[in-house]
C-alpha cells in the first residue's frame, strides 16, 4: 500500500424520506497498491459512498479529495483516473462484446495502437476472445461481470471501484473475479471492492465495515478478527441432534453466535466468557467440541451485537406434521425443454419428513425450472413431481395447499400496511373468520410484528419485512415450506434469525427446500443436490461433498471448494 | 495537435461513437422500429381512413304529400346525388319511428302545397326534420340538404328559361381544399400529432432504458459530457423521426391523395425544427423520469393529448376560452398543424409560415436550454 488515492474527511450524503444518512460522517484514507474492501448488510451505505468518490453524487457536507482532486468540479479529470464497475455491470445487451468495448474505448479516448493493445489484453486477460462477435445479453453472468471489468480497465486506471461485483455470481467466476483483480493490484492499481460477503471482507489487505451509513471498523481483516481468538468453536458429532445443539446453546449464557456448517455447530462466546466445553450440551446430545480459529463474521456479529433469538417462539405454535415414512416432496425424472433447449434433464430427488434439502448451482442452471415445476407454476415436459404425496401436475392446488413458498424477491404488498398482508395472504389461503383471526394472531406473537401491525411493508426493516414474508408463507400451517434464495444480500445477523426460524419449523417436522446460490445458506441443508447444466451432479449432504473433493492439495475443503471442484470436474467430462 | 484541439477532437469521437451506439441499437430492438414506422403508419391509416368530417350516403325519408311532377323532379335530384340515399312515403309517420331509431338522418317533407309554392318562389315550402341529439350531423345534414334545395331551384328555373332572383345570394367559393374534403386537412395535421408522439416517445424511452439498466450509470463514470450524452440522443433520432416523416408525407399524397402545394425543401425545414422540438421534449421529460413506464405516460399525457386538442387539428382554436387559447401558444403542435396545412393545401404562404417557425423555435429553445440544465453528469 502506498500513497492515499481517497481521502474523506466527516463526509455526509442524505436522502429525503430516510431515517439516518446514508453516509454519516465517514473520514478514512483509501491507499493504492492493494485491495480495499468496502463490507456491509445491504443498504449500509457502500454504494453511495463509492458515487461519491466518483462525483455522481454531491456530498450534504464534508470534504473528499479523489488523486488530488475534487470529483464534482474536476469531474471529468475524476473519471479519467477512476474506473467504476457498477453493480448490473453497465453492459449495452444489444450490443457485442466487441462493440461495448469499442464505445468504452471511444469515450475513453482509447485510439489507435492503444486501443489494439488495450484490447488483445483485456480479451486474454478475461478469457472473451472467442466470444467476441456475441451479444453481451447473450453472455453468462459469470461472463457478462468480465466485460464488465474490461469495459472498466480499457485505459489503465489509478483505482478501480467495483460495486458488488460477485453478487449474483457463481463460485467458479467469483474465484476467477479475484485472480483477475489480484493482477490488478499487483500493477499498482488501487481496488476497492464492496461487498455483502464478510468471506470476501476478510481477503481484503484493509476493509472498511459500514453498518447504517457509519463506518464501524477500518484496518485489516485480522485486526478485527484477532480479538476473537480462544472465542469460537465447533461442536461435532451432534449429527442429528444439531438442531437441538444450535437451540440449547442459544439459550446459554455467553453464547453470541451460533450457526449450522454442514454437521457441526460453530459457537461463538462473548468476551471474558467461559470457554464452550462439551459438558455443556451433557443433557442434549453426546458431543465433542473444539476451539477453531476465528473469521471475520464472527467478529462482525460480535460488533453488531448478538441476534441469536432465544428460540424461535413460532414453531412451538405450529400444528406437528403428521408422522410419515413416505417422502414429503419427491421429483422423479423430471425434464423441462423449451424448444431444442433443455432447462432440466431427469432431475431426480427426494426428501423425508423434517429435512432441509438444498438445491445448488450456478445461475441458470436449471435450479428454478425446477423449483417452479415442483410448485406447479410449470408442466414437467416429463417425469413427475409430487408434494405431500400428491403430483403436483394433476392435483396441482391441492398440492399448493400443502406447501408454503417464500420468493426470492420481496413480494408482498409494500404500500399495504403489516396486519393487512397478513390478513390478504390468510384470506388467499382460505382462512376465514375466526381462523384468520387465530392464524394472524399467532403468527403475529411469533415473529414479533405487533408493533408494526400499522406500518407499511415496504417502509419496515430488512429484517422485519423478511419476517413477514416468512409469516405469509407459513400462515396456512403448511408441512412443506419451499424458499427461493431467502436470504441473499441479506445481512449476517438477519439471516441468524431467519434461519433460527427455519430450524424451529424443521425441529417440529415442516420440511424445507431451499435453492441458492449461496454458500452460507447450503451449509444450514441435510442434504444438497448440485445442479449444473440442467442436471444433479452431485447430491449428499455438505460433509460428504466436501470429502468428495478432499486431495492432499486441499486437506480441508470448503463447500465453495467443493462446489467449484465438482463443476470444473463436470466441464472436463463434457469438454472430452 | 494542442491541447484545446485534442479535447474537441475526443469529445467528437465520444459523440460519433455515442451515435454509432444508439444506432446499432435503434437496428436490432424491434420496439424501435415499431414505434417509428409502424405506429406512425397505423396512426395514419387511422385518421385518413376512420375520422372523416364529411357526410357520405345520408339516409333520407322524404315524404310526398302530394306527388307532382316538381316533386319528381326534386326526388330524382336527391337520389341521383352520391350523398343521399333516399325512400319515399306519403305520410312523414312512416318515418318517425325510422328517424328515433337512428335508421334515418333526417325526413324531408314535401307539403301539398310544394308545387304551387315552388313555382312562385316567394318561400322555401320544405321541411327538414333532423335529429338533434347529435348536433354536428343535425346541422350537417340541414347544411347538404338547403344545398341540395337551392341547386334544384336554380336548375328548374334554368329549365323554364328564368333567372332565379334572390333579394340577397350567397355563392361559396371554397379556396385551397374545393373538394372540402376533411381528409386533405385532417392527414396534414394528424402527421403533425403523430411526429409529435414518436419525437418525444422515442427519446423520452430510451433515455429511461438506460437508467432502468444501469448503463447510464456506466456512462457518467466515463469523461462524458453533457452535450456529447445530448447530441449522442438527438442526432440518431432526428434522422430517425425525418424518415418516419417521409414516409408519412409519401402515405398522405400517395394513397390519401391529399395534394401538396408547398415545396418540399421547406416541409423539411419545418419538419426539422419542429423535431427538435419533439425530441427535445422527450428529452426533458426522461430527465425527470426514470422507468419507461413513468415516461410514456408522460409523454402521453404531456405531449400528445395536449397536441391533439390544442393543436386546431380537430378543435378550432378561436372558439376555444381565453385561458386554452394561450396555452395553446406553447404547444409546438399548433404551428405545425397550420404550417403542415399550408404547405399541402396553399403552398409556401411564407406569412404563415414564419411565424409558425418561429414559435416551434422558440419552443425548442426553451426545452433545450431546460434539458442541458436539468441533465447532470450526476445522479441526484
Amino acid at each position: 500500500m502506498s500513497e492515499a488515492l481517497v481521502q474523506l474527511n466527516r463526509l455526509v450524503k442524505r436522502f429525503d424520506g430516510m431515517p439516518h444518512p446514508a453516509v454519516a460522517e465517514i473520514t478514512t484514507a483509501i491507499m493504492g497498491g492493494g485491495i480495499t474492501g468496502l463490507a456491509g448488510p445491504d443498504g449500509a451505505g457502500k454504494t453511495t459512498l463509492l458515487r461519491l468518490i466518483l462525483g455522481l453524487l454531491k456530498a450534504d457536507s464534508g470534504t473528499l479529495s479523489v488523486c488530488g482532486r475534487d470529483p464534482l468540479s474536476e469531474a471529468a479529470e475524476v473519471r479519467d483516473l477512476v474506473a467504476y464497475m457498477p453493480q448490473r455491470f453497465g453492459l449495452y445487451e444489444d450490443l457485442t462484446v466487441i462493440e461495448n468495448l469499442t464505445l468504452y474505448a471511444d469515450l475513453r479516448a482509447v485510439v489507435g495502437e492503444e486501443r489494439r493493445a488495450a484490447f488483445e489484453r483485456l480479451l486474454s486477460f478475461t478469457n472473451l476472445a472467442p466470444f467476441g462477435g456475441r451479444l453481451a445479453g447473450a453472455l453468462s453472468g459469470g461472463m457478462k461481470q468480465k466485460l464488465g471489468l474490461a469495459c472498466a480497465l480499457i485505459r489503465t486506471p489509478r483505482l478501480l471501484l467495483l460495486d458488488e461485483p460477485s453478487a449474483g455470481v457463481d463460485p467458479v467466476s467469483r474465484r476467477e473475479l479475484w485472480r483477475m483483480v489480484r493482477t490488478l493490484t499487483d500493477e499498482g492499481i488501487g481496488v476497492v471492492w464492496s461487498t455483502a460477503y464478510l468471506d470476501e471482507a476478510e481477503r481484503c489487505e484493509r476493509v472498511l465495515l459500514m453498518n447504517d451509513g457509519r463506518l464501524i471498523y477500518e484496518g485489516s481483516p485480522s485486526g478485527l478478527t484477532n480479538r476473537m481468538v480462544g472465542r469460537s468453536f465447533h461442536v461435532r458429532n451432534a449429527g442429528e441432534g444439531r438442531r437441538g445443539v444450535l437451540a440449547s446453546a442459544a439459550k446459554m449464557p455467553g453464547v453470541i453466535d451460533g450457526v449450522i456448517q454442514g454437521a457441526n455447530v460453530r459457537i461463538v462466546m462473548a468476551a471474558g466468557a467461559a470457554p464452550l466445553s462439551a459438558e455443556d450440551f451433557k443433557g442434549v446430545s453426546q458431543v465433542e467440541v473444539t476451539p477453531v480459529p476465528p473469521r471475520f463474521e464472527d467478529a462482525f456479529v460480535n460488533l453488531l451485537g448478538s441476534a441469536t433469538p432465544a428460540v424461535s417462539r413460532l414453531a412451538a405454535g405450529t400444528r406437528r406434521a403428521k408422522p410419515d415414512a413416505g417422502p414429503v416432496v419427491e421429483a422423479k425424472e423430471l425434464t423441462r425443454r423449451f424448444g431444442s433447449f433443455t432447462a432440466a434433464d431427469r432431475i431426480s430427488f427426494s426428501i423425508g419428513r423434517g429435512e432441509i434439502f438444498g438445491l445448488l448451482g450456478p445461475n441458470g442452471a436449471g435450479k428454478s425450472t425446477t423449483f417452479k415445476m415442483l410448485c406447479g407454476l410449470l408442466r414437467p415436459t416429463s417425469g413427475e413431481a409430487r408434494v405431500a404425496g400428491l403430483d403436483v401436475a394433476v392435483q396441482t392446488s391441492a398440492a399448493r395447499n400443502r406447501l408454503g413458498y417464500m420468493a426470492q424477491k420481496f413480494s408482498l404488498y409494500g404500500d399495504l400496511s403489516v396486519a393487512q398482508n397478513l390478513a390478504f395472504f390468510a384470506g388467499v389461503y382460505g382462512l376465514a373468520g375466526a381462523r384468520r383471526r387465530r392464524a394472524v394472531e399467532r403468527v403475529t406473537e411469533a415473529f414479533s410484528l405487533q408493533r408494526y401491525l400499522n406500518t407499511n411493508a415496504g417502509m419496515l426493516p430488512a429484517g422485519f419485512k423478511q419476517r413477514l414474508a416468512l409469516c405469509c408463507a407459513v400462515m396456512h400451517e403448511p408441512p412443506v415450506l419451499f424458499l427461493d434464495e431467502p436470504t441473499s444480500g441479506v445481512d449476517p445477523l438477519t439471516r441468524r434469525e431467519f434461519w433460527a426460524h427455519i430450524n424451529a419449523f424443521v425441529q417440529s417436522g415442516v420440511t424445507v427446500m431451499v435453492t441458492t446460490h449461496f454458500l452460507d445458506e447450503a451449509e444450514y441443508c441435510d442434504r444438497i443436490a448440485l445442479v449444473y447444466r440442467a442436471r444433479v451432479i452431485a447430491a449428499g449432504t455438505p460433509d460428504d461433498l466436501k470429502d468428495s473433493v478432499r486431495t492432499h492439495a486441499l486437506p480441508d475443503p470448503t463447500l465453495e471448494d467443493a462446489f467449484i471442484a465438482l463443476v470444473e470436474a463436470d466441464d472436463k467430462k463434457v469438454a472430452a | 495537435m494542442s491541447v484545446p484541439e485534442a479535447a474537441s477532437a475526443d469529445r467528437l469521437r465520444r459523440i460519433i461513437a455515442l451515435i454509432r451506439k444508439e444506432t446499432r441499437q435503434i437496428l436490432r430492438d424491434p420496439s424501435t422500429v415499431i414505434i417509428a414506422i409502424v405506429l406512425p403508419l397505423t396512426l395514419l391509416f387511422l385518421f385518413g381512413y376512420g375520422v372523416s368530417f364529411d357526410a357520405r350516403r345520408i339516409e333520407i325519408g322524404l315524404v310526398i304529400e302530394d306527388p307532382t311532377p316538381e316533386t319528381g323532379s326534386f326526388t330524382a335530384s336527391l337520389t341521383n346525388s352520391s350523398l343521399f340515399a333516399a325512400r319515399t312515403a306519403r305520410d312523414r309517420r312512416n318515418f318517425e319511428s325510422d328517424l328515433v331509431a337512428g335508421r334515418i338522418d333526417g325526413i324531408v317533407v314535401l307539403g301539398s302545397a310544394f308545387s304551387a309554392q315552388g313555382a312562385r318562389g316567394d318561400r322555401a315550402p320544405i321541411q327538414v326534420i333532423v335529429d338533434g341529439s347529435d348536433p354536428n350531423k343535425a346541422t350537417l345534414v340541414r347544411n347538404y340538404l338547403q344545398g341540395a334545395w337551392g341547386n334544384w331551384l336554380i336548375q328548374e328555373a334554368i329549365t323554364r328559361g328564368e333567372r332565379m332572383t334572390f333579394p340577397i345570394s350567397v355563392e361559396p367559393r371554397v379556396w385551397f381544399n374545393p373538394e372540402i374534403a376533411s381528409h386533405h386537412y385532417l392527414v396534414p395535421g394528424s402527421i403533425a400529432i403523430i411526429l409529435m408522439l414518436i419525437g418525444a416517445l422515442l427519446t423520452a424511452l430510451v433515455i429511461a432504458r438506460e437508467w432502468e439498466r444501469g448503463t447510464m450509470e456506466a456512462l457518467l463514470a466515463t469523461p462524458v459530457g453533457i452535450i456529447d450524452l445530448l447530441a449522442g440522443k438527438l442526432i440518431p433520432y432526428f434522422v430517425l423521426g425525418m424518415i418516419t416523416m417521409a414516409l408519412a408525407t409519401g402515405t398522405a399524397l400517395f394513397l390519401f391523395g391529399v395534394p401538396f402545394r408547398g415545396s418540399f425543401s421547406v416541409l423539411a425545414l419545418m419538419t426539422a425544427v419542429f423535431l427538435t422540438t419533439a425530441l427535445a421534449q422527450g428529452l426533458l421529460i426522461s430527465t425527470l423520469a426514470r422507468n419507461q413506464l413513468v415516461a410514456a405516460q408522460s409523454t402521453l399525457i404531456s405531449a400528445f393529448l395536449p397536441s391533439f386538442f390544442l393543436s386546431g387539428f380537430v378543435f378550432e382554436i378561436a372558439g376555444m376560452p381565453l385561458p386554452l387559447r394561450i396555452i395553446s401558444y406553447a404547444v409546438p403542435a399548433r404551428y405545425f398543424v397550420s404550417g403542415l396545412q399550408t404547405l399541402f393545401l396553399a403552398g409556401d404562404v411564407w406569412s404563415v409560415i414564419w411565424p409558425n417557425l418561429a414559435g416551434m423555435a422558440v419552443i425548442a429553445v426553451v426545452y433545450i436550454t431546460l434539458t442541458a440544465v436539468k441533465t447532470k453528469t450526476r445522479l441526484d
